[in-house]
């Protein structure tokens, strides 16, 4: 590993002001530690944001579900308030990788990483969810913009996700056996306009399937996707599991989340 | 007293392992310590056109760069292939050289380039970064079933082929073969694996400029083997100024059988530096330059009668060797493959052919099971085909063909002492309730899974091994095994052993054995390995040998001290020898009951006389002291084996496929600590298991290894398992006075076809291994549209 400065930041502006072109923030450190122990990354700044009380926390209202940045999912998955206002999103923080993971890896970082095949930017597609950060709230449609890329400008923190609750909902992911990050994930929301389907793992960032969804919205029913077809184009494809592969298991696991829900 | 040999003694290492206490190679550090990093080749085949160090040994904190010019310059020897294997038409083997660090060529990704010596490792890495190699990338050969037809990697080795090899008659199998009723055909891969050892592999060496000896310090399953070849081959420093330590060690399952160049690289440079190297890989290193194990492309046939009865085997693989022929690497796919190939079963007439290549990969060598479970693999699921082909049980056509007599001459090579097949596949159908199967399939089927059933009758040459005759087959070196039993003065026992544990449980076991045999307190024994400088010579642990051989060296110096002990006693009780018999550690005198403790006569044996109290003249010419030494070497081999069944479901939407319920049932002979036994019969079935349904290395076509790490290659974990039903039977092996055959390997090598099996039963179709969800699904989905088209 590279030499670097460690910051331990008290507030959120103090953060920001660090914040540089080769800085990252430290969060979970479940991505940015072991990028940086490999090599793949390096920092002149880290910016430990843990200690910012404000980022840390959950709040439950009847509409709304509200998580701070650096909550673990631990937390999430524990929550009391969560699991009975949106089950599903305490069922998937229980899912994430292993218990040291879920002990350390947080909501914000989660979501700030973007990778293709994490589990909780299913979650703020299906649930409308609006990221707060420092200066501005993004919807989450506009948030994830591509493979390990987000609409944060450089030195942006996240403060918190404000998850809408829906009607009903579920989240089913085939785990990737070696990673245990999603193959698939299919995130199944239903809310009183309509109904979203956050995608997983299939491709190179997170979206709605809107086949998926718009033949739900008519009828919420797993029969109801019956001949929904999901083209492979565009699908990722590795060692474990190919484009076609990956297409079938939308919709299976889009079945199968309706069937819970 | 009662025997401790067969009680579940809990595991007295466990205490100092699991709290942290144990002590490993990469826990060591010296005074003066410096840190190597290696400079890898990210390339699969290129040239070295040159390697300019010139900036890195300017960075800071270096201490020294050195390169494949500077082992040359020195003579340090290349890394060796310790059996030589003899083609069919007679010609040696061909193997390249293997330089600790490459000169010409780089012939796989991780091959070692240069290394960078820095008084921290953080300097080390940052300085190797700065070396900067002029490659000429060639094309790289990768593929094990390609490699013959590819450029030769080296110039000197015609179409990347080591040997041609053949065990058994063509001819007398091809007259099998046509009188047969049926021939079973298959086709198999034997899936490339990772070792993975817990502890990553590590050395540190510490050289002394005034005695000019050097300690090294290694994760090695055979300490005094490193030394031996770092010696005589490798030419670092002669034997008796070369200690080699393998402190704790985490794990080997094989891949730290032998040295490899990074011992040879920080011994011979802590000589050039004088001061101690330290190297320590880092998971990333562990991937790319352990050797690999497994690695074959098989085409088998079965020739049988319409009622079951096996005429004839054929056997056909090219075995992938890697880029350099490693230790074990030329016999692991010959003698430890050829001959079990025929598995449990009266064959008439049999053959193997094996054709090893050179690729641009990692070696391959020794991994759990070492050539037997590929052995197993291919006969046993051509035996379950074969049954599915003639609607036979696959029970009934397996006891159909087991021996029944013992001695039992095997086709192939080996003479099997003892064992009972049929009692182990009966007691595996009851433990594993058989007769229910179809009740729980259909339980399956009510939840929309689709279950299969998958049998698994094994046996392995293990206790490896006698001398002469692996000798006679090519070995470098003999396969004994020695103990030394050290009495100490005030009672209690030191045993050294040449054999070494890295979880196998020998602190416990053959303290076991050592009590029994001398009525000692467990407690007061304490066994050693491991050092090159204590006790006397040894071939370590791996080939489920250690028990076996090595602790029959044990059983045999024991008796020696027993035997030595009687006669100190008959002089201290003034009596005849031949009144003295040795029972439960005492010395008695049946007639009068005087008796004295084996304690009482190890102490007289080192205070040898009469002063005060202490009344203890040694018998006219006896030795002071009471510490024997034996020598091992077994007749025969030892012959574990055992029927397995496996049952997974399915799920055919996904094609998840879970191991739902295992039973094993083994004979291993007599059992010294079931508690241990168990314990290795769950780890062998994890790695069967994950060998089956999850792990895999893959390359990819230009030899980029892309499982690199824990997030694709898929380590197999707790929650992949059910709970095992383990059960036992017992023929005890006649080759050595324990009756011990070996438990190690067992699970490893019967569960991939158990499990490969239950999944056929399941989809109906043949499945490669590992069976991932979309292998399984695409099965599901033929499945589902041949079903169609039949209704
Ligand atoms: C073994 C393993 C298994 C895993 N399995 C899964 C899985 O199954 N599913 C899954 O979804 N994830 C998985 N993860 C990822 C894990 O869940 C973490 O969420 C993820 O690593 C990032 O969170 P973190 O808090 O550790 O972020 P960090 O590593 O601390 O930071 C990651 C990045 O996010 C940025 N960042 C962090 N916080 C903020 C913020 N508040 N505002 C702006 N930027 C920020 C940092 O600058 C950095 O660039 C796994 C990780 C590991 C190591």
């Amino acid at each position: 590993m590279k030499t670097f400065n460690y910051h331990s930041t008290k507030d959120v502006k103090e953060a920001t002001k660090l914040a540089s072109s080769s800085s990252a923030f430290l969060a979970g450190g479940m991505t940015t530690l072991p990028s940086m122990k490999l090599g793949l990354a390096s920092y002149k700044d880290i910016i430990d944001i843990k200690r910012i009380k404000k980022l840390s926390g959950i709040k439950v209202s009847s509409k709304t579900v509200t998580i701070g940045a650096t909550t673990k999912h631990a937390e999430v998955a524990h929550s009391k308030e969560v699991k009975k206002a949106i089950p599903s999103l305490a069922a998937l923080a229980e899912g994430i990788g292993d218990p040291q993971v879920r002990n350390r890896g947080t909501i914000g970082g989660s979501i700030a990483n973007n990778d293709p095949s994490a589990d909780y930017p299913s979650a703020c597609i299906a649930l409308n969810a609006t990221i707060h950060t420092n200066n501005r709230k993004v919807s989450a449609d506009k948030f994830f913009t591509g493979m390990f890329e987000t609409s944060l400008k450089k030195g942006e923190l996240i403060e918190a996700v404000e998850f809408q609750v829906p009607e009903k909902s579920c989240y089913k992911k085939y785990p990737n056996p070696a990673s245990r990050y999603a193959i698939v994930g299919v995130y199944v929301a239903k809310h009183k306009g309509g109904v979203n389907v956050g995608v997983t793992g299939a491709k190179s960032c997170v979206y709605n399937d809107e086949n998926i969804s718009g033949a739900l919205s008519k009828s919420f029913s797993s029969s109801a996707l019956d001949n929904v077809k999901i083209s492979s184009s565009g699908m990722n494809s590795d060692v474990h599991a190919s484009a076609d592969y990956r297409a079938n298991m939308v919709k299976i696991f889009a079945k199968k989340a309706v069937e819970a829900c | 007293m009662a025997s401790l040999v067969g009680s579940r003694v809990e595991r007295k290492e466990d205490k100092k392992l699991l709290t942290g206490r144990g002590k490993y190679t990469a826990d060591v550090t010296f005074a003066h310590q410096t840190y190597a990093y290696f400079v890898r080749s990210p390339h699969a085949r290129a040239q070295l056109k040159n390697v300019d160090i010139s900036k890195a040994e300017k960075a800071s904190g270096v201490v020294a760069v050195l390169t494949g010019k500077d082992i040359a310059n020195d003579k340090i020897g290349g890394l060796i292939a310790g059996w030589r294997i003899k083609s069919e038409d007679g010609s040696d083997m061909k193997v390249p050289a293997h330089p600790p660090l490459a000169n010409e060529s780089v012939n796989y990704v991780g091959d070692h380039v240069a290394v960078v010596i820095a008084e921290s490792l953080d300097e080390a890495r940052n300085a190797a970064e700065l070396v900067k190699v002029d490659y000429k990338i060639l094309k790289a050969v990768v593929k094990t079933d390609k490699a013959m037809d590819s450029e030769s990697i080296y110039k000197d080795i015609p179409k990347n082929l080591c040997f041609d090899w053949l065990l058994g008659d063509r001819a007398k199998t091809q007259e099998a073969f046509d009188k047969a009723d049926k021939i079973i055909k298959i086709d198999l891969i034997n899936n490339r694996l990772i070792p993975n050892a817990m502890e990553p592999r590590a050395a540190n060496a510490d050289y002394n400029p005034s005695t000019e000896e050097i300690t090294l310090y290694t994760t090695s399953q055979n300490p005094h083997l490193a030394r031996i070849i770092i010696s005589a081959f490798n030419g670092v420093a002669p034997e008796n100024k070369l200690r080699v330590i393998a402190p704790d060690v985490g794990g080997g399952f094989g891949s730290k059988i032998y040295p490899y160049a990074e011992e040879v690289v920080c011994s011979w440079a802590s000589k050039k530096i004088e001061r101690p190297v330290k190297w320590v890989a880092d998971r990333t290193e562990s991937f790319l330059s352990d050797c690999h194990g497994r690695d074959h492309v098989t085409h088998a046939e079965l020739a049988v009668k319409n009622d079951g009865t096996f005429l004839g085997f054929k056997n056909e693989t090219i075995a992938n060797l890697g880029a350099y022929a490693s230790v074990f690497g030329t016999v692991t796919p010959t003698y430890l493959f050829g001959p079990c190939a025929t598995g449990v079963y009266k064959m008439p007439a049999a053959y193997s052919n094996v054709k090893a290549v050179f690729t641009n990969t990692a070696p391959v060598d020794a991994y759990r099971g070492a050539g037997r479970p590929e052995a197993t693999y291919t006969i046993e699921t051509l035996v379950e085909k074969a049954a599915r082909e003639l609607g036979m049980d696959p029970a009934e056509i397996r006891m159909k063909n087991f021996p029944t007599e013992f001695p039992f001459q095997q086709t192939l090579v080996h003479s099997v002492d003892s064992g009972d097949y049929n009692a182990g596949l009966k007691k595996a159908m009851e433990v594993g309730d058989y007769k229910g199967f179809e009740a729980r399939k259909k339980e399956s089927e009510s939840k929309g899974k689709l279950r299969g059933v998958g049998f698994c009758s094994y046996f392995e040459a293990c206790g490896i091994a006698p001398s002469a005759v692996v000798m006679s087959l090519g070995c470098g070196i003999g396969l004994w095994e020695s103990a030394e039993v050290r009495f100490n003065p005030t009672g209690n026992v030191t045993v050294f052993t040449g054999s070494h544990s890295h979880g196998q449980g020998h602190d416990t076991t053959f303290a076991q054995i050592a009590a029994d045999r001398l009525g000692v307190p467990l407690e007061n024994i304490e066994i050693s390995h491991g050092d090159t400088d204590k006790g006397p010579f040894g071939y370590g642990t791996y080939g489920s040998r250690s028990l076996t051989v090595g602790g029959t060296a044990i059983v045999k110096a024991c008796d020696k001290i027993v035997a030595k002990g009687k006669k100190v006693a008959a002089k201290m009780l003034e009596v005849n020898e031949s009144d003295v018999e040795f029972k439960d550690g005492e010395f008695i005198v049946a007639k009068s009951n005087q008796k004295k403790t084996i304690g009482e006569v190890a102490f007289a044996c080192y205070l040898p006389g009469t002063y005060g109290e202490v009344k203890s003249p040694l018998p006219e010419g006896e030795e002071p002291g009471l510490k024997e030494t034996s020598f091992f070497d077994p007749g025969n081999f030892s012959f574990p084996a055992g029927s397995h069944i496996c049952e997974v479901e399915v799920d055919p939407d996904t094609g998840n496929t879970e191991v739902v319920k295992y039973t094993a049932v083994d004979d291993f002979g007599t059992i010294i600590n079931p508690l241990i036994v168990e314990g290795q019969v769950h780890g062998g079935l994890a790695q069967g298991i994950g060998q089956a349904l999850y792990e895999n290395c893959h390359y990819d076509d230009t030899g980029q290894l892309v499982t690199a790490s824990y997030m694709d290659y898929t380590m197999p974990r707790a929650d992949n398992f059910p709970e095992f039903n383990l059960g036992f039977t017992c023929t005890p092996a006649t080759s050595n006075p324990l009756g011990t055959k070996g438990c190690g390997e067992a699970g490893a090598i019967a569960a991939p076809p158990a499990v490969m099996n239950a999944v056929m039963n399941a989809v109906g179709t043949e499945v490669s291994m590992p069976a991932t969800a979309e292998k399984v699904w695409k099965a599901c989905q033929k499945m589902n549209k041949s079903n169609s088209k039949a209704a």
